[in-house]
C-alpha cells in the first residue's frame, strides 16, 4: 500500500485476492473450463435430451457425428450423454467428499491448535491416517461395504454415500495439519489475547477470530480436495469397485472403454479428457488461489 | 542420531501393531461371509465346518494373536529357512494361507514381488533422473520458455490420471502404431539380443507412463528447492571468490537443493507401489498390485490383509528412512 491509497475508499481483503487471482493467466483460463465443464454437466442433460441408457442397436460403435458427437458405443447409446451424465456423478462426488475432508480436516486442525490437551492425541491420530495404505484400504473396504449399503440405500445412493464417505475420511490429514499450524500462531496474536480479555467464550473464539483467518488455506485444500476425491473416484471406478455401469461415472466409462479400445478408441478419450481437463484446471485454480492468498506475492 | 534411530525404530512398533490390529478388525467387523459365494446346497452345518477349517471359528482377539504370531513370527523364520538352509524347531509352522490358492501367501509375495520391482522400480528411477536436471533447469532459467514449459507439463502429468496415460498410451502406440505389446507378458524369457529388446518394448510403455507421474512431482521440488537455495548468501560468496558458474550451480546449489528433494524421494516409494496398483492393471503387469486386486475380486481375506499390511509397513519403514536420511545429510539438523 502507498500513500495514495489513503484517499481512495477502503477496499475488503477478499476484493485485493480477486484482483491478484485475476492477473494469474492460469488460474482465471482455469477456472473458466471448470465453470463450462460444470455448466455443461449440470444443464447439459436439459439441452442434449438423448437418453444415455437408451438401446439404438443399430447404431453400435460409431464414430463421432453430428447426431452422436462423441459417437455410441456398443450398444449404440449416445457417449455424449453418458459423458454429461457422468459428469454430475463425478462432480458431485468430488464436491461432497471435499466438504466432507475440509471439515473433518478444519475441525481436527482447530480443536489440536486449539486446545493444548487434544493437541498431542488428535496428531498422533493424523500422522496414523498418513500411515496407512489408502488405496489398497478403500478398495477393502468397498469390497466389504458394497452390498451391504447398497441393501440398506438402494443401489446407487448407497455406493455414492460409500464412496463419498471412506474418500472424505481418508483425505482429511493435510488440512488438518495445515490448519493447526496456522490456529497455533494465530492463537499467540494480540487480537486473541484482546478477545479473550473481554471474556469471549472458546466456542465465540474460534467461530469468530480463528475460522475467518484460517479460511485461505482451508480454500486453497479445497481446490486440491476436489481435485484429489475426482481422481480417487475414477481409480475405484475404473478398478471395478466403484460405480457399476449402469450408473457410470468418467472413471467407470474409462473404464468400460477399454474393452472396447481396438473397436473404438474414442471412447476412452471422452471420458479421459473430461477427468483430466476438470483436474488441471482445479490444479490451475488451486496454484493460482495460493498465490493470491499468500500476502507476500500481493502488490 | 544412532539412538535417535534405535528409539524410532522401537516406536515404529507399537505403530505397526496399531496399524496391523486396525487392518484385521476393518476385514473381520465386515458384514460379508467367506462361504457365501459357495453353492447353496451346502448344508449349514458343512458350511460351519468349512468356517472353523478357514480359521473363523475362533473369538477375534485369539485370531488376531494368531495372525501375529503367524506373521511376525513364523513367517520370518520360514524366510530364514529357506535362505541359509537350517532347520529351526520341525519346521512345522502354520502359515498364513490364501483362501482362494491354499498356499501360503508370502510364496504368491515372493512370486509377483520381481515383475512390481523391476516395473515399478525403474520407473521410479527414471522418473528422478528424468525430474532433477528438468528441476535444475527450470529454476535456474525461472520464467524461460523452458520454466513456462516444463512447469504446464508437470502440472499435465499429475493432474492427468495415470490409468489415461496408460490407456492413450495403449490406443495410441499398441493399437493405432502398433509398436509397442499392450500386454506385460511375464513368462517371458530374456534369452539373447531380440528377446532382450522384446522385454524392452513391454517395459516401455508402463515405465514411462508411471515415470512420468514420478517426474512430474519430484522436479516441481527440486525447482522449489533449487529456488530456495540460489538466492542464498552462500551462492553469492561463491559466486564473489570467483568459482565458475558450472561449479556453483552444479556443486553447491545442486548437493544443498537435494537435501529436500531426497526426503521427498523416499517418502514417495511406498505410494508408487501403491500407485502402481492401477499402471498394473492398465498394463496387465501381473505384479503385487495386480495380486491384490485379484485377492479383493475373489474375497480372500488373508491374501488381501497381508497385502495390506506390507503396503503399510513400507510407509512407516520409508517414513523412517527419509528423516533419518534427513538428519544425516543436513548438518543443520541434529536429532537428540
Amino acid at each position: 500500500m502507498s500513500e495514495t491509497s489513503l484517499n481512495t475508499p477502503p477496499h475488503s481483503k477478499w476484493l485485493d485476492i480477486w484482483q491478484q487471482f485475476r492477473s494469474h493467466k492460469g488460474a482465471m483460463l482455469g477456472m473458466a473450463v471448470f465453470v463450462l465443464i460444470t455448466l455443461m454437466v449440470i444443464l447439459g442433460p436439459i439441452l442434449w435430451d438423448l437418453d444415455p441408457s437408451k438401446i439404438d442397436i443399430r447404431a453400435k460403435n460409431q464414430g463421432p457425428s453430428w447426431a452422436h458427437p462423441m459417437g455410441t458405443d456398443q450398444l449404440g447409446r449416445d457417449t455424449f450423454a453418458a459423458v454429461l451424465q457422468g459428469g454430475r456423478v463425478s462432480l458431485l462426488v468430488g464436491v461432497v467428499a471435499m466438504l466432507l475432508s475440509l471439515f473433518l480436516g478444519a475441525l481436527i486442525g482447530v480443536l489440536a491448535g486449539f486446545f493444548k490437551r487434544l493437541d498431542g492425541p488428535l496428531m498422533r491420530l493424523t500422522d496414523l491416517f498418513l500411515a496407512l495404505p489408502l488405496l489398497p484400504l478403500l478398495l477393502v473396504i468397498i469390497m466389504l461395504w458394497r452390498d451391504t449399503l447398497r441393501a440398506a440405500f438402494g443401489a446407487e445412493t448407497g455406493i455414492f454415500l460409500l464412496i463419498v464417505f471412506i474418500i472424505g475420511i481418508t483425505s482429511w490429514m493435510q488440512t488438518a495439519r495445515i490448519v493447526r499450524g496456522d490456529v497455533l500462531a494465530l492463537k499467540e496474536r494480540e487480537f486473541v489475547l484482546a478477545a479473550r480479555s473481554v471474556g469471549t467464550s472458546n466456542r465465540m473464539m474460534i467461530l469468530r477470530h480463528i475460522l475467518p483467518n484460517v479460511m485461505s488455506p482451508i480454500m486453497v485444500s479445497a481446490t486440491l480436495g476436489i481435485a484429489n476425491a475426482i481422481i480417487t473416484e475414477s481409480a475405484l471406478s475404473f478398478l471395478g469397485l466403484g460405480f457399476p455401469s449402469d450408473f457410470p461415472t468418467w472413471g467407470r466409462l474409462l473404464f468400460d472403454g477399454t474393452n472396447y479400445m481396438t473397436l473404438t478408441p474414442w471412447r476412452v478419450l471422452w471420458p479421459g479428457l473430461a477427468i483430466s481437463l476438470t483436474v488441471l484446471s482445479v490444479n490451475y485454480i488451486g496454484d493460482g488461489l495460493r498465490d493470491a492468498l499468500d500476502p507476500r506475492l500481493r502488490r | 542420531m544412532f539412538n535417535y534411530t534405535l528409539r524410532r525404530l522401537i516406536f515404529t512398533v507399537p505403530v505397526l501393531l496399531f496399524i496391523s490390529f486396525i487392518i484385521f478388525l476393518l476385514l473381520d467387523l465386515a458384514p460379508n461371509d467367506p462361504t457365501g459365494n459357495l453353492p447353496m446346497t451346502i448344508p449349514p452345518e458343512v458350511r460351519e465346518k468349512i468356517r472353523v477349517s478357514l480359521g473363523l471359528g475362533e473369538p477375534i482377539h485369539i485370531r488376531y494373536l494368531l495372525w501375529c504370531k503367524q506373521f511376525f513370527i513364523n513367517e520370518p523364520l520360514n524366510i530364514l529357512e529357506q535362505v541359509t538352509g537350517w532347520t529351526i524347531g520341525d519346521g512345522e509352522r502354520l502359515r498364513v494361507r490364501s483362501w482362494s490358492t491354499r498356499s501360503p501367501v508370502v510364496d504368491l509375495i515372493v512370486e509377483r514381488l520381481p515383475q512390481t520391482l523391476w516395473v515399478v522400480g525403474l520407473s521410479y528411477v527414471v522418473g528422478i533422473l528424468i525430474a532433477v536436471p528438468i528441476g535444475v533447469l527450470s529454476a535456474y532459467r525461472q520464467y524461460s520458455w523452458f520454466d513456462q514449459i516444463g512447469t504446464f507439463i508437470s502440472m499435465i502429468g499429475f493432474s492427468v490420471p495415470t490409468f489415461f496415460t496408460g490407456v492413450l498410451m495403449i490406443v495410441v502406440f499398441s493399437v493405432g502404431l502398433g509398436w509397442f505389446p499392450s500386454i506385460y507378458d511375464t513368462t517371458h524369457e530374456v534369452t539373447n539380443w531380440e528377446s532382450f529388446i522384446y522385454q524392452l518394448r513391454q517395459m516401455a510403455m508402463p515405465v514411462f507412463v508411471l515415470a512420468l507421474y514420478t517426474a512430474a512431482q519430484i522436479s516441481r521440488f527440486m525447482r522449489a528447492s533449487m529456488l530456495d537455495n540460489l538466492n542464498q548468501d552462500y551462492v553469492r560468496t561463491a559466486r564473489a571468490k570467483g568459482l565458475t558458474e558450472k561449479t556453483v550451480v552444479l556443486v553447491h546449489v545442486l548437493r544443498n537443493s537435494l537435501i529436500p528433494v531426497v526426503t521427498v524421494i523416499a517418502l514417495g516409494v511406498p505410494q508408487v507401489f501403491g500407485g502402481a496398483i492401477i499402471t498394473e492393471q492398465v498394463f496387465k503387469v501381473n505384479g503385487l498390485g495386480q495380486l491384490l486386486i485379484t485377492g479383493i475380486q475373489g474375497a480372500d481375506i488373508p491374501l488381501v490383509q497381508t497385502l495390506t499390511f506390507i503396503f503399510a509397513v513400507l510407509i512407516v519403514l520409508f517414513n523412517l528412512v527419509a528423516d533419518i536420511l534427513y538428519g544425516l545429510l543436513d548438518p543443520r539438523v541434529r536429532y537428540e
